[in-house]
């Protein structure tokens, strides 16, 4: 099927770390974006543990420090945010947006290779807190002023914070940079044929992703250099005792951090959107109106921001109220897209479509769980409670990482050439269904009851403990499912069963070449007629 | 790979991959359009304007909820000083400023429109002429922050003011290199009618650079 041939001089790879180190190629970059991600994924997934182990029973059993207990889980926040799920989305951005639109590579190989090398140091700066006396550890969002360090007893004792701060300044510029890049890639480099309505979801899905990084990343940017000038040189941006205005902080971090959900989650949407389809041996359901759902959940993103200060009694709630309900409309849309492409289709249940099935009906509990807090009287009840934390982790992990493995388990043997293992697949996806939902199914319990998130304790009288006991023993479950995928990785490795160009019978150009392909991809490309070229060149079909 | 696969089309083999730039050398990067550096920047600059909306949103958010703006004797500030915070008394100095800026951005423009024509000294005199009226702007701002009387940290008024007049300076800074290596490779005879977006996108900058300063000052001084 469309094997590429190519010269021996055009597919022989210098070999060695300096080549890794220098590469400009977008396969190596996306791969070493997904070593590097993962590489954070379990150092955030220690400090995870950590924080899971210490709310386990009441009292203080293993941190006896609650300021090292802050600094943990804001780390946790920090790093699976910033060092995970976005950076290891980018990766498989990198690695299949110009092979599905049949480019030799990103339009800007050297400013990719930027992009990359400044997330392992933005990450070194941000834990180095850990031998500098203490990170930062105002959470994840770093509310002014609690973040300025002016609190005497609260005030962190390191410039963890100032490293903080320049850790998200360096990963927020390898964000605009990429997201550059990706626009540039996709608008101008796309094969002859790809037409903006051929392109695959996937691509789709990076486009608005790139659009909302380059306009809200940038305001992250001032944010974080307001606060670095109120801590540093005496600047007066949010601190109301000396004139400034903290709710000032929460309106422009959120003016990032709420697109940035949606950095989070539209390509992990994508990525099932590829899979759903292959294993379902039908074509997407509605594909132009799965790509205007996308581009409306990207521009209502813009309109939601101050559903996270409900309760400061700052913002204009019935606005933001009703602008969240609203996206749920095109969230919707995707949902029957999803469910109709798999409605009487030709099921295959291997590892990646059970992934994205995961994805599905874990999104869908986030969904539904988040439009509860929408509602303004419902949210001043639930705010700040361990319900906020279920919400986001149903839909960061339930949906993301769930995304994200889906993707692994997909796209795997074509940037190595070897299958996984079907039954080291399946069990970790048992163990990380069960384990996730066994961890994050009671905080809807805990936060309906009251608990705060945040806390290093509890009294042991609140009706908590038990609660508490099966979501450590449920994050335990999760960190066991890394270990069939490292195993499994690692056999694959050494001697996995080779995968051939097109192991799924897929639709999108990534399959047409060499597994794993050559550098710049293609030497010939099959005739692009519809959104599922590789479709119509095993029927015979030149035309959609 | 079938007989029935007719269809593939082969590679554009007039684009051989070049050591050198091996992407710009396919088949698709030639096909007209707006090219991949030019966009690159309006991307950036898009990115640039969100960034001093933030910083602009800071400034009025602060300013909104201060009674007195700029900061009055009511504060407990020094009278000298609170005269010193009293831009619109005297807005001639940055009206100069402001002047110089916007002749730069002209002759930024001249230096485009020459390249344009392949006239190569136009060029190299237009770009050496925007340079040094950048580093004469740059001068004229050190020259404010030493004369003005009020650091960062007095008052939200200073604060707000260092920000956007000292992000905005070193944008201007940044653009003065981009100019300074465009004169170089101008010098270098790298630049033709036909090969000159590094002009087109760095003239781009300027221009964005430009308007944030008229933003500001209507900002600072007038309003």
């Amino acid at each position: 099927m469309a094997t590429t041939t190519l010269t021996p001089a055009a597919t022989a790879y210098r070999s060695g770390l300096y080549e890794w180190l220098t590469t400009t190629d977008h396969k190596k970059i996306g791969i070493l974006y997904l070593v590097n991600s993962f590489l954070f994924f379990f150092i955030g997934g220690i400090f995870a543990l950590l924080v899971r182990t210490e709310l386990a029973q009441p009292g203080l059993q293993i941190l006896h420090d609650e300021l090292l207990y802050n600094q943990l889980f804001t780390m946790h926040g920090t790093v699976m945010i910033f060092l995970f799920i976005i950076p290891v989305l980018v990766g498989f951005g990198n690695y299949v947006v110009p092979l599905q639109i049949g480019a030799p590579d990103m339009a800007f190989p050297r400013i990719n290779a930027l992009s990359f090398w400044m997330l392992p140091l933005g990450g070194i700066l941000l834990l180095l807190g850990f031998v500098t006396g203490g990170t930062a550890q105002a959470g994840w969002t770093s509310y002014a002023p609690l973040s300025e360090d002016r609190i005497n007893g609260l005030a962190s004792s390191g410039p963890g914070q100032d490293l903080w701060l320049m850790a998200l300044l360096l990963i927020g510029t390898s964000s605009i940079l990429g997201g550059i890049n990706f626009l540039v890639t996709i608008f101008k480099m796309r094969a002859p044929g790809m037409t903006m309505f051929r392109m695959p979801i996937l691509v789709w899905t990076v486009l608005v992703t790139s659009v909302l990084v380059v306009m809200a990343t940038p305001v992250l940017t001032s944010a974080l250099i307001m606060l670095f000038i109120d801590r540093n040189y005496g600047g007066h941006f949010f601190d109301p005792s000396t004139g400034g205005n903290a709710i000032l902080w929460q309106n422009v971090f959120w003016f990032y951090s709420h697109p940035a959900v949606y950095i989070m989650v539209l390509p992990a949407m994508g990525m099932i959107s590829e899979i759903l389809p292959v294993f379902s041996r039908k074509p997407l359901f509605g594909y132009k109106a799965f790509v205007f759902a996308t581009a409306g959940i990207g521009a209502l993103g813009f309109s939601v921001w101050a559903h996270h200060m409900f309760t400061t009694g700052h913002v204009f709630l019935p606005f933001f109220s009703l602008m969240t309900f609203l996206i749920a409309v095109p969230t919707g849309v995707k949902m029957f897209n999803w469910i109709f492409t798999l409605f009487r289709g030709k099921l295959t249940f291997s590892t990646p479509l059970l992934f994205a099935l995961g994805f599905l009906s874990m999104f869908l509990i986030g969904g539904i769980n988040g439009a509860f807090s929408a509602a303004v009287p419902v949210d001043f009840a639930l705010q700040d409670t361990y319900w906020v934390v279920a919400h986001l982790h149903y839909v960061l992990f339930g949906g993301s990482v769930f995304g994200v493995m889906a993707g692994l388990y997909y796209w795997f043997p074509k940037m190595t050439g070897r299958m996984l293992n079907e039954t080291l697949g399946k069990t970790q996806f048992v163990l990380m269904f069960v384990g996730f939902n066994m961890t994050f199914f009671p905080m809807h319990q805990l936060g309906l009851a009251g608990m705060p998130r945040r806390i290093a304790d509890y009294a042991s009288n609140m009706g908590w403990n038990d609660l508490n006991l099966l979501a450590t023993v449920g994050g335990f479950m999760i960190a066991s499912s890394m270990i069939p995928l490292l195993w499994n990785i690692f056999l694959s490795l050494r001697a996995g069963k080779p995968a051939g160009d097109d192991p799924w019978e897929a639709n999108t150009l990534e399959w047409a070449t060499t597994s794993p392909p050559p550098p710049y991809n293609f030497d010939r490309l099959p005739e692009i007629r519809s959104e599922r070229p590789l479709f119509d060149l095993r029927h015979g079909r030149t035309s959609h | 790979m079938t007989a029935s696969s007719g269809a593939i089309t082969t590679g554009d083999p007039g684009h051989a991959v070049s050591e050198h730039n091996p992407v710009a050398g396919l088949a698709h990067d030639s096909r007209g359009g707006i090219s991949n550096p030019i966009l690159g920047m309006i991307l950036f600059i898009c990115s640039e304007v969100m960034f001093f909306s933030g910083l602009f949103a800071a400034y009025f958010s602060v300013r909104a909820s201060t009674v007195h703006w700029p900061p009055g004797v009511a504060e407990g500030v020094p009278t000298a000083l609170a005269e010193r915070f009293n831009l619109h008394a005297e807005p001639f100095y940055a009206a100069g400023l402001t002047a110089i800026l916007v002749t730069s951005s002209f002759t930024c423009q001249f230096a485009v429109w020459a390249i344009r024509r392949n006239d190569r000294t136009g060029l190299i005199r237009n770009i050496a002429v925007t340079l040094i009226l950048g580093i004469v702007f740059l001068l004229g701002q050190v020259y404010d922050y030493s004369t003005i009387g009020f650091g960062i940290s007095d008052t939200p008024f200073g604060t707000t003011f260092y920000t956007l007049t000292g992000f905005h300076g070193a944008h201007v800074f940044g653009g003065a290199v981009m100019l300074s290596v465009i004169l170089y490779r101008g010098l270098a005879g790298q630049f033709s009618s036909r090969h000159h977006d590094a002009v087109e996108a760095v003239s781009l900058y300027w221009h964005f650079v430009d308007v944030v300063w008229i933003a500001l000052f209507s900002t600072l001084y007038i309003l």
